[in-house]
């Protein structure tokens, strides 16, 4: 028998409006309406912003380790924009630029790398899920949420995040595998930033794409300049509508660069040159829209100095909302641990401040106990006075 | 002698092992170029090579797989989890496999490989960057599991880990990864796994504690009036009862401090044993201090979380109340 060939594939990949400012008109023309591009780029310019600032507040104190989302605005907000506003969008950390289009308060966000949990709070009509520390995880949940929907008689579909160094993760091949077998519309989409901390992307990845990942679990993939709002937006719309009206998964790899270190705890010049951050400076999502909006009359100076100083003012009121906040009780992380506070967790709770744990109260010698119902009491003025 | 911090002291004992045993090798996220999250492994890859210090790729489960054939395969593998909180995914391979492995094959294969990890609470890092999981493992048998609380303890203990035959799981507290330093001879030495340290001696309260916590002790220790014996266990498992049950012995009354939940903190098998051990000499009930049976708070309540000195001093108050 001869020797024939079983399988072959290749990938697509989609690029609209590039660096240099040269546009398909093919592809690119009629995609964006140009009231909504205006609206797109004033929310990445903000969502920049936001990333400075949270930078800075890092800096002073005011806020723990932050990603920086710099760079990667275009490829969160293209779903965004595409997405049906009741599909879930279940995200890791650097999507900053796409939640805050569903509307998710910036406050949120802010909240979560300040340290609180009230940050989590995802609002539930904004159809997302909070930030996903471990890596990789969150993809399976995206397709229980989307198959709860679909048992529900709901037809909405979820859009999937997570970045090149988190599709090594067995969860991400788990979360492909089962949306491809069970047949849950969830489009899956990689980050590939070059970059997982100070980890090449090739280390994650031997093959010339993460698009291919989809290969292998049978799903139809396509890769885009994910610096390019109009690609991303229209990989977006190829993909949603495959995955609406057929059922089931697909992949997307958007292709773009982390701008700035992995965190803010991290050096990224320990590990990659200059001379790489540079060339994709020069590749920028944010500049290139402007460009082309310029060029195309839609934007000018002076539209471009009234936004800056709109998005510092509502930046600044943001972090005045977070940092406004209560400051959380000393004992709040006893109360949201289940629906009803079981006895054990209640008796810590109340002897937190006056005993060793797990030592019944009772038990105590009396002057112990005398001196614990005077704690007790000087624990209760304070948290009445808070 | 030097005076080195925690990371450098184990950096110095990575470095004076592989020099002697060529089959250590090393491997991680991010360990090579970048040295690490914490730069534990600065250096090591130019100095070694990437054939004995590589990165991996991003996963768990494959780092600890990785590593338990390259043990198999007749290595000494040093894998790193990058933070305690990430060690999920490697759970199956660390508990169905490299802690039975001994066992199932009769010792025809075993697992000599030292998985280091920072641990626990206290530098305001994001979720899943403070947990102390070190009873989990303590409970699976046929796994050793090691936490130093000082720089020269550190390159002791790890030196005996990457001698030693079986899996050690060598917890490094991050709280103290830079905190303080110490002389550490360059001259080789090791602590022996299983055996724990006196850090002062006392003859009214012994206190047992283990990692990052030894350091609230002292404060607490340093406020009271009573003499207070502090006993730092080192190793989880196997741990040094004899050590323990000899110091309540003498003063009858015994107070255990870890960062990890109250329920099922390895200061409850502590507490049991010397239930057993000392029961006729016991003066007071043993009284714990740990974490709440919560989980771990961010940052902002971190500290209301954590034992500190003052709810080390209230438990030596009550437990010599009695
Ligand atoms: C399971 C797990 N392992 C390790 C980490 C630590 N960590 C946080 S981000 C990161 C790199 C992530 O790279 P990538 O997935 O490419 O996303 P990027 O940060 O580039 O957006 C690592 C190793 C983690 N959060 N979760
Ligand atoms: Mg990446």
């Amino acid at each position: 028998m001869p020797i024939t060939t079983a399988y072959e594939a290749k990938i697509e990949r989609i690029s609209i409006l590039d660096e240099k400012g040269n546009f398909d008109e093919k592809l690119g023309k009629g995609l964006i309406p140009d009231t909504d591009l205006v609206k797109l780029y004033e929310a990445m310019v903000s969502c920049r912003q936001l990333d400075q600032v949270a930078f800075r507040l890092q800096r002073s104190g005011r806020m723990g380790t932050y990603p920086q989302n710099m760079g990667q605005e275009a490829t969160s907000l293209g779903a965004s924009y595409v997405l049906r506003k009741d599909d879930w969008m279940v995200t890791c950390y650097r999507e900053n630029c796409g939640l805050f289009w569903r509307g998710v308060p910036k406050e949120a966000i802010l909240l979560h790398w300040m340290g609180d949990e009230r940050g989590n709070a995802m609002p539930k009509p904004h159809w997302v899920t909070p930030i996903y520390v471990p890596l990789g995880t969150q993809m399976l949940h995206a397709a229980g949420l989307t198959m709860a929907a679909r048992y529900k008689g709901e037809d909405k579909i979820a859009c999937t995040f997570f970045g090149d160094g988190a599709s090594s993760e067995g969860d991400f091949h788990e979360a492909c595998n089962f949306a491809s077998n069970l047949k849950i519309p969830v489009v899956f989409v990689c980050q590939n930033n070059f970059w997982a901390i100070s980890t090449p992307s090739k280390i994650n990845s031997a093959a010339p794409t993460f698009a291919q990942r989809g290969l292998s679990y049978g799903m139809p993939c396509l890769q885009c300049d994910g610096n390019d709002l109009f690609a991303t937006v229209y990989t977006m719309k190829k993909s949603v509508e495959y995955t609406r009206s057929t059922g089931l998964p697909c992949f997307v790899e958007m292709v773009t660069y982390r701008l700035g270190d992995h965190t803010t705890a991290d050096d990224a010049s320990r590990y990659r040159d200059k001379a790489e951050v540079d060339a994709w400076k020069n590749r920028d999502p944010i500049t290139r829209i402007r460009d082309y909006m310029t060029a195309r009359k839609l934007w000018d100076d002076a539209k471009e100095a009234a936004l800056l100083t709109k998005v510092e003012e509502e930046n600044a009121a943001a972090v005045a909302r977070a940092e406004g906040i209560d400051a959380p009780h000393r004992s709040d992380f006893f109360d949201s641990m289940y629906a009803e506070t079981p006895q054990d967790l209640v008796v810590q709770r109340e002897t937190m401040h006056t005993h060793s744990l797990g030592q019944d109260p009772s038990q105590l010698p009396p002057e112990a106990q005398e001196r614990a119902r005077q704690m007790a009491a000087e624990a209760a003025a304070a948290h009445a006075n808070h | 002698m030097a005076n080195l911090n925690l990371v450098q002291a184990i950096n110095l004992a990575l470095i004076q092992e592989m020099e002697k045993n060529p089959d250590i090798v090393l491997l991680g996220e991010d360990i090579g170029v970048n040295g690490g999250v914490f730069r534990v492994t600065e250096g090591l890859q130019k100095r070694f090579g990437e054939k004995r210090v590589f990165d991996t790729p991003l996963a768990e489960s494959g780092i600890i797989g990785l590593s338990i054939g390259l043990a198999m395969g007749g290595l000494h593998p040093v894998p790193e989890i990058q933070f305690e909180g990430f060690l999920g995914p490697a759970y199956d391979q660390i508990c169905s496999h490299a802690a039975r492995m001994r066992s199932r094959t009769r010792g025809a294969f075993t697992v000599p490989m030292t998985i280091r990890i920072p641990v626990g609470g206290g530098i305001h890092a994001p979720e899943l960057h403070s947990d102390s999981p070190e009873a989990i493992y303590a409970h699976t048998p046929g796994l050793k599991v090691v936490m130093p609380s000082s720089p020269y303890d550190a390159k002791g203990l790890l030196v005996a880990a990457l001698r030693d035959p079986d899996p050690v799981l060598y917890f490094e507290p991050k709280r103290i990864y830079r905190a303080f330093r110490e002389e550490v001879p360059e001259d080789e030495y090791t602590l022996p796994i299983g055996k724990a340290r006196t850090v002062c001696e006392g003859t009214d309260l012994t206190i047992v504690s283990w990692g990052a916590s030894v350091i609230q002790c002292m404060q607490a220790i340093e406020k009271s009036d009573k003499s207070i014996e502090l006993i730092d266990l080192r190793t989880i498992y196997p741990f040094d009862m004899d050590a323990v049950a000899e110091s309540v012995k003498k003063t009858g009354r015994c107070v255990v401090v870890h960062e990890a939940p109250l329920t099922c903190g390895f200061g409850s098998e502590i507490a049991a044993r010397i239930m057993e051990k000392c029961f006729l000499e016991l003066e007071a009930p043993v009284q714990r201090v740990a974490g709440f049976d919560t989980t771990m708070p961010y940052y902002k309540l971190e500290l209301d979380y954590l034992p500190d000195a003052n709810r080390v001093t209230r438990a030596i108050e009550d437990c010599l109340a009695y």
